[in-house]
């Protein structure tokens, strides 16, 4: 078995002590580099549960522990926090600096890195994101999406082993959407930083090694995409959708037409489509 | 239109004063306005001029970027002018009109107070045109550090100035598209009296404070989430290091205030 660097075991979580639990008795584990969608509608436990995984949240019940660092030790926090960044939902609420350079540098800067290693670290960070040459840009002048790489080369500049996104992509136009989902793929195929994506898009969802899918703050389902979008009378009820692909492939399927299933987006569908015309 | 403004008015170019330490360029702009208030003669203003032109030269800027940042002060200063122009006291009458009178020492105090004026301004002008704003702070933050040690809260003012510049341009964003928002349902921001545009306002304040707090809340859960604690521990990306250029202004600024207490 490979290592877990995310997991929970048995953790419940009330906002108020005496409240309705907004995720409760949840057992999960995410593997080293392993790519992870969560899904969930409004309210399902889904940011709640990404909040829980860098100690931002403590479990009313049970553990959670990053590395096999408990969250609940004060003592870990800071430690916990440079191994599993964060990157919200809101692309102007999490850059600190009027200047890209100094945005990268912040958490450098918490963390203690000495000045003579962060200019090359920065640099490397904003390489990975593909915006090295907005280093001495303002962020608002850049785009959502520009703006959520800035957000994310400064956890990488950190060098973490996890990368966290709560909604990362949800106020993003799609071609900002994919510029994001796209890069934190490479990052995790090239770097093997392990991704847990919290997401609404099953479009995004598909494209991810595994499928969380959250209700009620229960996990109800967990498998590959292939076995999770398969239920997809289970995915209605619970008020989501399957990927447009996957829809397509179930009416084939159900007219007689051997699709695979693993058609799960625009070009793989063409294919196994073309291998009928 | 809104997106395009940049924050202060820094002039990005090379040169002498850009490459000078924030601090010292702060505590030489003090010193320059205390020069300003020590050569109180009209012969003084002629070092503090020539003073003011080369700084420009040695900072690349053309003159005239200076003399902008008097531009929103014209009215002050001609209303400063005025002033001591007709109501001083004085002795050697140069023009009466009916009961109005301009003597020669209301025309001296006139020249002295209104230029003293634009040598202010421009004197901080000559700062914030050569030193970026997250490099202002960051001198300020390094200047008010040894208060730090009496409880003074150095760090957390200077990580609230950067934050407020970070932030205005957003704000201003959001502003103009409530604005836009609530003239298309039909606000009025333009007529009415003072009372009735300033109640006007309310709808656009309302939002606008809401989704700053809003903001406030996000941002703090992401500053945590990536480590910040506070000052202590805290390494920084930009090094200070006082050189030789800053003794060359030290010297610079400290000759100009020789030179203006010697002709008083």
């Amino acid at each position: 078995m490979e290592e877990a660097i995310l997991q929970a075991k048995n953790v419940s979580y009330a906002y108020e002590e005496g409240e309705g639990l907004a995720i409760s008795d949840i057992n999960l584990s995410f593997r080293r580099g392993e790519m992870t969608a969560i899904l969930g509608h409004n309210g399902s436990g889904k940011s709640t549960l990404a909040k829980l995984l860098n100690g931002l949240y403590i479990p009313t019940a049970g553990t959670v522990t990053v590395c096999g660092m408990d969250t609940a030790l004060d003592d870990n926090t800071w430690e916990i926090r440079k191994k599993a960044g964060m990157v919200f939902q809101n692309p102007d609420n999490q850059l600190v600096a009027s200047i890209v350079r100094d945005d990268v540098a912040f958490g450098l800067e918490n963390i203690g890195v000495p000045t003579e290693e962060m200019p090359a670290r920065i640099e490397a960070a904003l390489r990975a994101v593909g915006m090295l040459d907005f280093i001495d840009r303002a962020p608002h002048m850049l785009s959502g999406g520009q703006k959520q790489r800035i957000a994310i080369a400064g956890i990488l500049a950190m060098q973490p082993q996890a990368l966290i996104l709560d909604e990362a992509t949800a106020m993003l136009d799609p071609k900002g959407r994919e510029e994001v989902f796209s890069i934190v793929e490479k990052l995790n195929r090239e770097q093997g930083i392990t991704v847990v994506w919290i997401t609404h898009f099953m479009e995004e969802a598909a494209r991810c090694g595994r499928v969380v899918v959250m209700d009620g703050g229960h996990i109800v389902m967990d498998g590959e995409p292939q076995e999770v979008f398969t239920r997809a009378e289970d995915m209605r009820r619970m008020r989501l959708d399957v990927p447009p692909m996957v829809a397509l492939g179930d009416l084939l399927r159900s007219r007689g037409m051997k699709i695979s299933r693993d058609a799960m987006d625009i070009d793989s569908m063409a294919r196994e489509v073309l291998k009928w015309l | 239109m809104l997106k395009d403004i940049t924050l202060g008015q820094y002039y990005p170019v090379k040169s002498f004063v850009h490459d000078l330490d924030p601090r010292v360029k702060i505590i030489l702009t003090i010193a320059f306005i205390v020069a300003v208030f020590l050569g109180s003669s009209l012969w003084a203003m002629i070092p503090i001029t020539a003073f003011i032109l080369l700084s420009a030269k040695a900072a690349n800027l053309p003159v005239k970027l200076l003399l902008k940042g008097i531009k929103p002060l014209r009215i002050i200063l001609i209303f400063t002018f005025l002033l001591n122009l007709f109501f001083s006291a004085g002795e050697t009458v140069l023009l009466q009109v009916w009961k109005i009178r301009v003597t020669q020492e209301g025309l001296m105090l006139a020249i002295r107070f209104s230029m003293r004026l634009v040598f202010l301004v421009t004197g901080a002008s000559l700062l914030t045109l050569t030193t970026q704003p997250v490099v202002l702070t960051d001198g300020l933050e390094r200047l008010m550090s040894p208060l730090a040690r009496i409880g003074f809260p150095a760090h957390e003012l200077a990580m609230m100035m950067s934050i407020a510049l970070r932030f205005i341009p957003t704000l201003l964003e959001e502003a103009d598209k409530i604005m836009k928002a609530q003239m298309a349902r039909g606000a009025d921001f333009e007529s009415g009296n003072l009372l009735q545009r300033a109640r006007a306002m309310v709808p656009l304040l309302v939002p606008l404070f809401v989704s700053a707090f809003r903001r406030a809340g996000d941002l703090a859960m992401a500053m945590e989430a990536r480590c910040y604690h506070g000052g202590e521990g805290r390494t920084r990306l930009r090094v200070l290091k006082i050189t030789h250029k800053d003794y060359v202004a030290c010297a610079a600024v400290a000759a100009l205030i020789v030179i203006c207490v010697i002709i008083g």
